[in-house]
Order: structure tokens, then sequence, then C-alpha cells
């Protein structure tokens, strides 16, 4: 009797809920895939089939061939890459200093890192707007990486500020008494072991860059948009060409998909760890 | 170029559609970050349970937070597509309905709709918060609890929920300053339509921005700043206690 009780309290208490949820939160990734591999015909059929009689690629190859995807994917590639790269530089020396140092002002730095994520990106829309017309910078993929850095590097600071506190200072201490200076602890003690948690970060920054897409379409034109700014871009021309914002809906997410798999622990650590210590 | 001084604010104030748009974020937000808050609980308390393959489905269930805001907005508005989305179909399947919904057209049902692809994104960013919170509740406060004859309800209300207090309380005000500031879900969904009903503080700020009318649109942005710092202050002041 208890053992039916236990199996069925499973069953209600774990397993048929988490499926409603997975359907949920899943399904539209089906959808998705399935609407990027239909022929036309099944797309505005009368009918709405759940995997495609005919499965084609049509709309991947029209994509690429047609429509140059390779191109928004290779202005996202550039923008993501090197906003990693300048956050991490920024923010890993920056959280070095704010752990390691005690200087004045320093509370009001951490406030203003912090409350930086609280502000609209909307409000920096625009002043950052007239200033990269002002530098003439606009619609030049440097004006987007400037622009992202806005919002990357002071959450960044907050995640790597969290990994080094703890890091006892005495792994540093030792190095200094074996002869090594500050920049020598730093670079040979300190950053190898923070590798992973950089790695993380770096992957946060990245997917925030590869995704945005408010900054992304007023600093951007013909030549320089993103994929997020592309896809939106194929509603309302020519009607919504669903199976091929579908299937460059699914190409885009690959990326991030892979790199999060990857980091997924790291990243969860940093995120939270503000939260579950605070 | 010369000054307006508080032109613009003034203008705010007389705007009918600032006023729609601030209830709109209002009900967005509350709506919104409530039932993600809600569903995210059950998922996380759901995934801290032991089962085989929980690693795997826990990676899966978080792709809708790393999914950027366009394509979320574009997916759903296929779902709910009126002539070929396959939640009419389901629901026509399923009898629930007879005829085909415009979802995102028709004022009845734009905002409910935009609210379910806010909740689907903002899901999986509470369940991982409150996931690593409930794995730092020591086990003993349970085996003690047992002892005492507690059932799971009462674990629940007396032990789960009260240490996760700060985790909540976290998630609850970034998730509301970020749903408050989103603006791409909606933008690629409806663009603030049908008639304004889905339009939000922030997607009004960029419609105008869109436009090119910057100074009526800094000016919002300003109001919006401070309506979040009531929001943020709490927070920045406990995070800055313990130092």
């Amino acid at each position: 009797m208890s053992e039916r009780q236990s199996i069925l309290g499973r069953i209600f208490g774990l397993f048929l809920p988490l499926i409603v949820m997975l359907l949920f939160l899943l399904f539209p990734f089906y959808w998705t895939f399935v609407t990027s591999i239909k022929p036309e015909l099944e797309l505005y059929g009368a009918t709405v089939t759940y995997w495609p009689h005919n499965v084609v690629f049509d709309a991947y190859r029209k994509l690429f061939l047609e429509y140059n995807f390779l191109k928004p994917m290779l202005n996202s590639t550039l923008v993501a890459v090197v906003t990693t790269c300048v956050t991490l530089c920024v923010a890993t020396l920056a959280a070095y200093a704010f752990t390691r140092y005690k200087f004045p002002g320093k509370k009001i730095f951490m406030i203003m890192f912090l409350t930086n994520n609280m502000f609209p990106n909307v409000l920096l829309l625009i002043p950052l707007y007239a200033l990269m017309r002002n530098l003439g910078l606009l619609y030049n993929p440097m004006s987007l990486i400037l622009a992202h850095a806005t919002f990357t590097i002071p959450f960044s600071v907050w995640m790597m500020t969290g990994y080094l506190k703890d890091l006892p200072d005495s792994l540093e201490e030792a190095a200094w008494i074996d002869g090594a200076n500050r920049r020598k602890a730093f670079l040979r003690v300190i950053l190898p072991i923070l590798t992973p948690s950089i790695v993380a970060t770096g992957i946060y920054i990245f997917i925030q860059s590869w995704n945005e897409y408010t900054f992304a379409v007023m600093f951007t034109n013909e030549a320089t948009r993103t994929t997020p700014v592309f896809l939106n871009k194929l509603v309302g021309q020519l009607g919504v060409q669903w199976d091929l914002i579908t299937a460059g809906g699914i190409i885009n997410i690959i990326p991030i998909c892979i790199m999060f798999f990857f980091a997924q622990k790291r990243l969860i650590e940093g995120m939270t760890a503000g939260a579950v210590k605070g | 170029m010369g000054f307006i001084g508080l032109g613009n604010y003034s203008e705010i104030i007389r705007d009918p559609l600032f006023w729609k748009a601030l209830r709109n974020t209002f009900l967005w937000v509350v709506f919104g970050v409530g039932f993600q808050f809600l569903f995210g609980f059950i998922l996380a308390l759901l995934l801290n349970q032991k089962f085989r393959g929980r690693g795997g489905i826990r990676a899966v269930s978080l792709i809708p937070w790393a999914t950027p805001g366009v394509l979320i907005g574009l997916m759903w508005k296929w779902i709910y597509d009126g002539n070929y989305g396959v939640l009419n179909d389901l629901l026509m399947k399923l009898h629930l309905i007879d005829a085909k919904i415009p979802f995102l057209s028709q004022l009845s049902t734009a905002f409910p709709s935009i609210i379910v692809t806010i909740v689907w994104q903002g899901i999986p960013f509470f369940a991982i918060m409150i996931m690593a919170g409930l794995q730092v509740i020591p086990h003993d406060m349970y085996e003690a609890a047992d002892i005492d004859g507690a059932n799971k309800l009462q674990k629940l209300f007396r032990i789960t929920i009260p240490s996760l207090k700060n985790v909540i309380l976290i998630t609850l005000m970034l998730r509301i300053i970020w749903v408050a500031n989103s603006v791409d879900i909606i933008y690629s969904m409806t663009g603030g339509g049908p008639s304004y009903s889905t339009q939000t503080l922030s997607v009004y700020i960029f419609n105008k921005a869109n436009v090119l009318d910057l100074g009526y649109s800094s000016a919002m942005a300003i109001v919006l700043m401070l309506l979040l710092a009531i929001v943020a202050i709490p927070y920045v002041k406990s995070t800055f206690k313990e130092e």
C-alpha cells in the first residue's frame, strides 16, 4: 500500500507536473524547428501538420544563398567576441582592485556598478546615439561594441568580484614570499585559478551581446546589422517569411546552446552567488 | 536648438498615451513577474528532487533564458498566428474554441498573450536562482521537522520559503527591473498595438526614439528610471549594509 502510494506520489508530485512544464518550455523550440523544415505548401496549408510530410531544407539554403545570412552572423560574431574580450579585461582588473585594495570612493563605485544594471536600456539609447553620431561611429560595429560594454561591464564586475572574493589572499601572499611581485603573482597564481570563472563570465557576456536588439537596431545599417535585427527585418516587407525566420532563429541559438551547456555550472554559480550569500 | 526647460515633462503629464503605457507597464510587471515567480518556484522544487536524467533536463529547461528576446517574440508570434498558428489548431482540435482567434491583433487577447510569452521567458531565471537557494538550506532542518511530525506543506511554508526569503526578494527585484525595461519581446510581437493596448512605457520610449523624437523619449526614460529606483533602493541598501 505505501509502495503504491509512493509511486503515485512520485507521478503526481514530480513526473506529471515536470512533463507539463517541460512541454510548455520546449514546445516553442520544437515548433520553430519544424516550421523551418516545412515546404511552403504545408506551412500555409489548410491543415496544420505536426511533423512535415516532406522534410525540406530550402529555407536554410535560401537564407544563406539569397539573403546572405552569413553576413549578419559574422557581424554578430565580431561584435560579441570583441565585446567579450574588452569586457573581460576591464572587469577582471576592476574586480581585482575591488577585492584586493582599499581606496576612497570604493563603495560609491560599487553602488554605481550595481545600479547601472537597473537603468532602462532605452535611457542610454538616446545619449549614446547622439554620441556615436557626433563621433562618426554610427553604423560602425565599434559603436555597438561600446554600447554593449555599457551594460556588460558593470554586471561582469559584479560576477568577477564574487569569484575573486572566494580566493584567499594567502595564495598571492605565498607567491610574494617566493619573490614574485604583484603583477607576477596575479598572472601566475590568480589568473590560472580564475580561468574557469573568466570563461563562465565571458560566455555570459557573449550571450548578452549576441542577443541584444535595441542598440543593434539603431546603431547598425544594412552592412553591419546583427542577426536579431536581420531576423526582425524579415517581418513586414512582403508579409512574414516564417520559414526563413525560424531557420535563422535555429541557427542563431545553436552557438548559444553549445556554450551554455559547457559553462552551465560555473555560470549559474556566478550568477546566483550574490543572491544566495547576500 | 534651445532648451525648453520642463516642457517635455509637462507634455508627458498631459499625454494620455503615457498614462496608458504606465498602466500597461504596471500590469505587465505584476502579472509577468508574478507568474514567472510562481512557476519558476514550482520548477525549482521539481528539479530539486532526485531522478534519473536530472542534469540534462535542468540544462534543457533553462534554454528560454538564453534565447534572444526578438527571437522569442517572433517564435510566439508565429504560434499565436491567426491563420496558420499552432495554438489555434490545438485549441480547435481540443474543441475549446469554434473559430480561430487572431490572438495578437484583437484587443481582448493581445495583452494576455504577451504576458504568457514573458512568463515563458522568465521561468528559468527564477528556477535557477531558487534552486541555488534550495541547495544551501541545511538538511538537518528537514530532519528535525520530520521528527516533530511535520507534513510536506508545513515544511514548505515553515522551512523552505522562510529560508529563501533573501533569494526571492533579490530575484523579484532584478526581474521587476528587467521586465519593466524589456522592449524586444513586445516590439517584435505587436509593436505596442493593437491601438496601444500592449505598449508599455519602455516600448513607448523606444517607439519615440525610433522616430527620432529624442527629447520626449529621454524625458520619459527619466520618469521610468525614477519609478524603478523605488524598487532598487531597498536592494542597494541591503547589499551594502553587511560590508
